[in-house]
């Protein structure tokens, strides 16, 4: 709870900064808030239980417990990585700094909501703070036209997600009498299965979250706005949105819904394999690399619902340490594919041609990045996959399991398509400008991959 | 003392709204114009509104009808960002046709 009202407070010193004429300092003092916040966090970790405000007790509306506390440290040093990488990023942009910046924050603080709500009102407005600046940073690049569709078409079909959200949500309450996921959990053991009612609004909010996680046959979206809007935006999305709200749909399956009911499990088993194979073969063909992270970020998905599926207590570990590893090794990714896209004005994976012997370091963090998300021995992103697929058979669901290896082995080679295109082919003499901060973070993402890869008791053994 | 929502059996509401919010879809779908999606969009918001409040006063419980003005604010807020972007939109392409938003596909 202190963790979510200190990072609202730091919006709060953003936006009066901008006031102040302060920005030079913006981002500095972003990343020291994130400090602070971090050892609140920390702190928050032995003494969690009830949520005590002003005197009321808010265990109703927000609950800190260490699931909580785990994915909101992950996701501030996500945060914290974001904005090393803004600085340079929006170098061209300083007057509209703070309001990139500061959108940033609130989106933290709706991730973090998502991570602890024990309502469905807060689960709702968790979901809209960071869908609602998402619309608005997807679309901020307002005269570039690829931008503005990108914005456009996310508004449309979040919103329209939302309000089939709200219309599940609605009918729970209709169902249940209440808001409070201890109630709804105690409703469903009781009588969930025979009431209609109950079963079409836990569909429809099942949707909805298999919308914003872009999950098959939902993801149509992804693809789209994750090419149009500028590329930070696009780490952000792939990256703390797309973990918070796995989170999100973890709680709300663990301790909302009881555990998995055999309706929903049938659903979710069949969209988990359309999610793998559709993200994983279309990728083969894609030549824009924000456009290939979007599929293989579907194909993530597909491999984070297996951990929805298993829903056992070694599951939500499983699911912290996967979407760990797969931020890391996403932003070590894009901390390269950010400097080079700016330096050679091309999006497609040929812009990384030759990279491998213009700056080998830098080509290099790129690969240990890639092999992670590839899911390669020793990286961290194989330990991820190990974990969640032997969860998975643990459960029963071998079938599956055997699917999602078979894909992610077909994945290894359009990860291989960027590795091969740095190291084989003869680029342009265009003069690659990286700036200090981009690999400082590069550097950090690729360390704690190995890392995790190494010594996997660190994270593991949280939850 | 039967409030005046309750003269009305409460599957008629469920209906209404089922049927309110079925036709926003139906809008979404169809309709080309960002307007009227957006329009339609509010529609669905407004069926659930409905539906919440039937809900509430049924129940006897209040928080339905307290999350209804939490929806208000957030539609709202959505409402804003939206016609913000379709300035945007407007301004470079000169029409809010989304059949026009085509650079971005595989």
């Amino acid at each position: 709870m202190n963790t979510l009202i200190y990072t609202a407070g730091l919006g709060m010193v953003c936006l009066a900064m901008e006031i102040l004429d302060l920005r030079k300092l913006l981002v500095p003092v972003i990343l020291l808030g994130l400090a602070v916040i971090f050892g609140v966090n920390l702190m928050s970790w032995a003494d969690s239980g009830p949520v005590i405000f002003a005197g009321l007790d808010m265990s109703s509306m927000l609950l800190v417990d260490h699931f909580s506390v785990a994915f909101n440290g992950v996701l501030i040093v996500a945060a914290a990585f974001l904005f090393a990488m803004s600085h340079d990023f929006y170098k061209d942009e300083q007057h509209h700094l703070s309001d990139y910046l500061t959108i940033i924050v609130f989106i933290l603080c709706g991730a973090m909501v998502l991570t602890s709500y024990s309502n469905l009102v807060m689960m709702f407005l968790g979901i809209e703070i960071v869908s609602i600046s998402l619309y608005i940073l997807a679309g901020s690049r307002r005269h570039d036209l690829r931008s503005n569709e990108a914005g456009m078409k996310y508004f449309l079909m979040g919103s329209f997600a939302s309000a089939v959200l709200l219309f599940g949500i609605t009918l729970l309450y209709g169902a249940s009498g209440s808001f409070k996921l201890t109630e709804i959990a105690s409703y469903a053991a009781t009588y969930g299965m025979d009431s209609p009612m109950f079963l079409v609004g836990s569909l429809l909010v099942v949707c909805a979250f298999l919308f914003k996680v872009a999950a098959v046959p939902f993801h149509f979206w992804s693809p789209d706005v994750y090419e149009g809007s500028p590329s930070l935006v696009t780490t952000l999305m792939a990256t703390l949105v797309k973990v918070s709200f796995f989170a999100a749909f973890y709680r709300l399956m663990s301790s909302g819904f009881a555990g998995i009911d055999p309706h929903t499990s049938t659903i979710l088993v069949i969209v988990a394999a359309a999610t793998m194979i559709v993200g994983n073969l279309v990728a083969l063909k894609q030549i824009n690399f924000k456009r290939l992270l979007a599929y293989s970020g579907i194909a993530h998905a597909g491999y984070m619902l297996l951990a929805i599926l298993s829903l056992k207590t070694n599951s939500a570990s499983a699911l912290l340490f996967y979407g760990a590893t797969y931020i890391l090794a996403t932003i070590g990714a894009f901390a390269v594919a950010l400097p080079v896209f700016s330096s050679t004005g091309k999006e497609t994976i040929d812009a990384f041609d030759g990279l491998g012997r213009k700056k080998p370091f830098i080509a290099g963090m790129l690969t240990l990045s890639m092999l992670s998300l590839a899911g390669i021995p020793p990286l961290a992103g194989f330990l991820g996959k190990y974990y969640i697929f032997s969860e998975a058979i643990h459960n029963g669901y071998v079938a599956i399991t055997l699917l999602a290896v078979i894909t992610s082995i077909i994945g290894v080679y359009y990860y291989f398509k960027v590795i091969l295109a740095m190291y084989t082919k003869a680029g342009e003499d265009t003069e690659i400008q990286f700036p200090m901060l981009y690999s400082i973070v590069g550097i950090i993402c690729v360390a704690l991959s190995i890392l995790l890869g190494l010594w996997p008791g660190g994270l593991m053994g949280l939850l | 003392m039967e409030h005046t929502t309750q003269l009305v059996p409460l599957n008629w509401y469920l209906l209404l709204s089922t049927f309110l919010f079925c036709l926003g879809v139906m809008g979404v779908l169809i309709r080309r114009n960002a307007i009227i999606i957006l329009m339609c969009i509010e529609l669905m918001l407004n069926s659930v509104n409905m539906l919440l409040v039937a809900f509430s006063s049924y129940s006897g419980n209040s928080d339905g009808q307290v999350f209804v003005f939490f929806i208000m604010v957030v539609a709202a807020a959505e409402v804003a960002v939206g016609l913000a972007l379709l300035v945007s939109i407007y301004r470079n392409l000169g029409s809010t046709d989304i059949d026009l938003l085509n650079k971005l596909k595989w």
